[in-house]
């Protein structure tokens, strides 16, 4: 079986934290993945940038709407996940545009972010 | 060279340098600095030696040089840094032809009216950047608090640098649909100020006029039929600005306006926008919505209008963009041609709608048809309904007096 781990806080305590407590938890996220590569557990994984670089967007009557933020709706289930490679924004929304649940639901999209060089 | 010259040159050039500064930079923060910088050696170099053949290249040039500088210098990214400034360097003859130029000056427009961003921001973002006004003078404008608004625009350029929206004039493909979004931003801008009645006479920044302006500079960057209908729509509502309030700052609707006060130079020029619009089929909404101005703007009073023109015109507009705001306008304009109970019924028809029945207008057009039709108590409620939603001062004035009139307190 494969499995998704999706990763949840509040944002506010990562921005109340100094540069070394940020500083070590990076650290530590490596040392996470390391650990579970070594044991050929890890697929694939990201960060992501703050939830300030999100945009939400869904297709209605074939027509791409977007909004700036998150997702938001609590009444609306996570039901995957795509990675997706591209040039900006502008493809990156292009792409998840043609994402068949985007006419169903919402789709959020955010930069990935690389985790800094391990010490 | 005095100052007032380089004042002259900063309302000219700076957002054409700007837009080129952040294409040559990559980033907007370090261009409006460098475009500082450029200015600051200007005023310091040109009294001396002379204003430039090209003040506009050699400002260009000035900032990227400033730009790189501070690369260089930028502690916390040091492992960037270098390699940045190189290639910066290496690329040393921006290009500066007028075609990239121009192109520059659409690239800022469309990042600044992303539609990933709010559109709050992007209005704020486009005043900032695209119009020149200062934060504080944004802030003044969209009666917000510059602290707000300066948070606003710092995250809206934090998105589009981290999120990664392009420095980019969008391809065909998607040009149609992005501009209708800067279209939006433009029209907004202008009727934040519009609605101003009050308080633009205070403010030392014009949205109207920014508006306007912005709208003209769009229309010789890219000649498309709705920038001439936007402009046209714009030039010919401002064009009612002096008939629209009384002495005392009260609401004058239409019908009452003193049309003497109207300016028919800014109806003629709307109108030539008109023609260059539909010139261009099929006519959008922007140019329809011109052309319903127009038909107003030509005729001599409201009864004199030509409202069969006009219910053609919403005819088309509502194929457009069937919202029920049009639907209502449209059912005056029936009303006009068929009498106020022709106008009811399609007011009635509109009422299952949410949206309309939280829409103050919507039940001060239908009070005022009921009004026309004698039906007194029928209007009373309406009437009553719409103040309870209106929000504006000035609108719930008008809403009482017409109450009061009601009450057989002024004349019929």
């Amino acid at each position: 079986m494969k499995y998704v781990a999706l990763v949840y806080y509040r944002e506010q305590i990562i921005n109340d934290m100094t540069e070394q407590q940020w500083h070590d938890l990076n650290q530590e996220c490596i040392r996470c993945v390391e650990n579970l590569a070594d044991k050929g557990k890890f697929l694939a994984g990201q960060a992501l940038q703050p939830v300030d670089s999100a945009t939400t967007l869904r297709v209605r009557d074939g027509e791409v709407l977007m909004s700036d933020g998150p997702f938001a709706e609590t009444k609306e289930q996570l039901a995957g996940f795509y990675l997706l490679e591209a040039r900006d924004l502008n493809e990156a929304l292009q792409l998840a545009s043609h994402i068949p649940p985007a006419r169903l639901g919402s789709i959020e999209v955010r930069p990935v972010r690389d985790l800094p060089p391990k010490d | 060279m005095d100052t007032l010259d380089l004042e002259t040159v900063y309302r000219q050039h700076s957002r054409q340098v700007l837009a080129t500064l952040i294409r040559l930079l990559g980033e907007f923060d370090l261009a409006e600095e460098a475009l500082q910088d450029a200015f600051a050696a200007a005023a310091q170099q040109w009294p001396e030696q002379g204003v430039p053949d090209n003040p506009l290249a050699w400002l260009i040039r000035c900032g990227q040089n400033r730009g790189i500088d501070q690369i260089r210098r930028r502690q916390t990214v040091r492992f960037h840094a270098d390699e940045l400034a190189r290639t910066l360097e290496e690329s040393d003859t921006p290009d500066l032809a007028e075609s990239s130029l121009q192109d520059d000056q659409l690239r800022l427009i469309f990042t600044c009216c992303h539609p990933a961003l709010a559109v709050d921001a992007q209005l704020a973002l486009t005043l900032r950047e695209v119009c020149g006004l200062t934060t504080e003078q944004v802030a003044r404008a969209l009666l917000q608090k510059p602290t707000t608004l300066a948070q606003k625009i710092v995250r809206a350029k934090r998105k589009i640098r981290e999120a990664g929206i392009p420095y980019e004039v969008p391809d065909d493909k998607h040009l149609a649909e992005r501009l209708g979004a800067v279209l939006h931003v433009v029209y907004l801008m202008f009727n934040e100020g519009y609605a101003r009645t009050d308080g633009e006479g205070l403010i030392d920044a014009s949205l109207t006029a920014e508006a306007i302006r912005l709208a003209e500079l769009l229309a010789t960057l890219l000649p498309n039929g709705e920038v001439f209908g936007l402009l046209a729509l714009m030039g010919l509502q401002d064009a009612r600005k002096a008939a629209r309030v009384d002495e005392q700052g009260e609401l004058v609707t239409l019908e009452e306006q003193d049309r003497t006060l109207w300016d028919r130079d800014e109806i003629r020029l709307g109108k030539s926008w008109l023609m260059r619009a539909l010139g261009q089929a099929p006519a959008g909404p922007y140019t329809l919505q011109a052309a319903i101005a127009a038909a107003h703007a030509d005729a001599p009073s409201f009864e004199e209008t030509d409202w069969h023109d006009i219910v053609g015109l919403y005819d088309l507009l509502y194929q457009r963009s069937p919202t029920p705001v049009i639907a209502l306008n449209r059912a005056v304009a029936v009303a006009m041609v068929e009498g106020p109970q022709a106008g009811v019924a399609l007011l009635e028809g509109l009422s299952s709608d949410k949206a309309i029945q939280n829409y103050h207008l919507f039940h001060a057009a239908l009070a005022d048809l009921h009004r026309r039709a004698g039906h007194q108590e029928r209007a009373r409620v309406a009437y009553e309904r719409a103040l309870s939603l209106a929000s504006q001062a000035q609108e719930k004035r008008f809403l009482q007096k017409r109450l009061f009139q009601l009450d057989g307190g002024g004349c019929q």
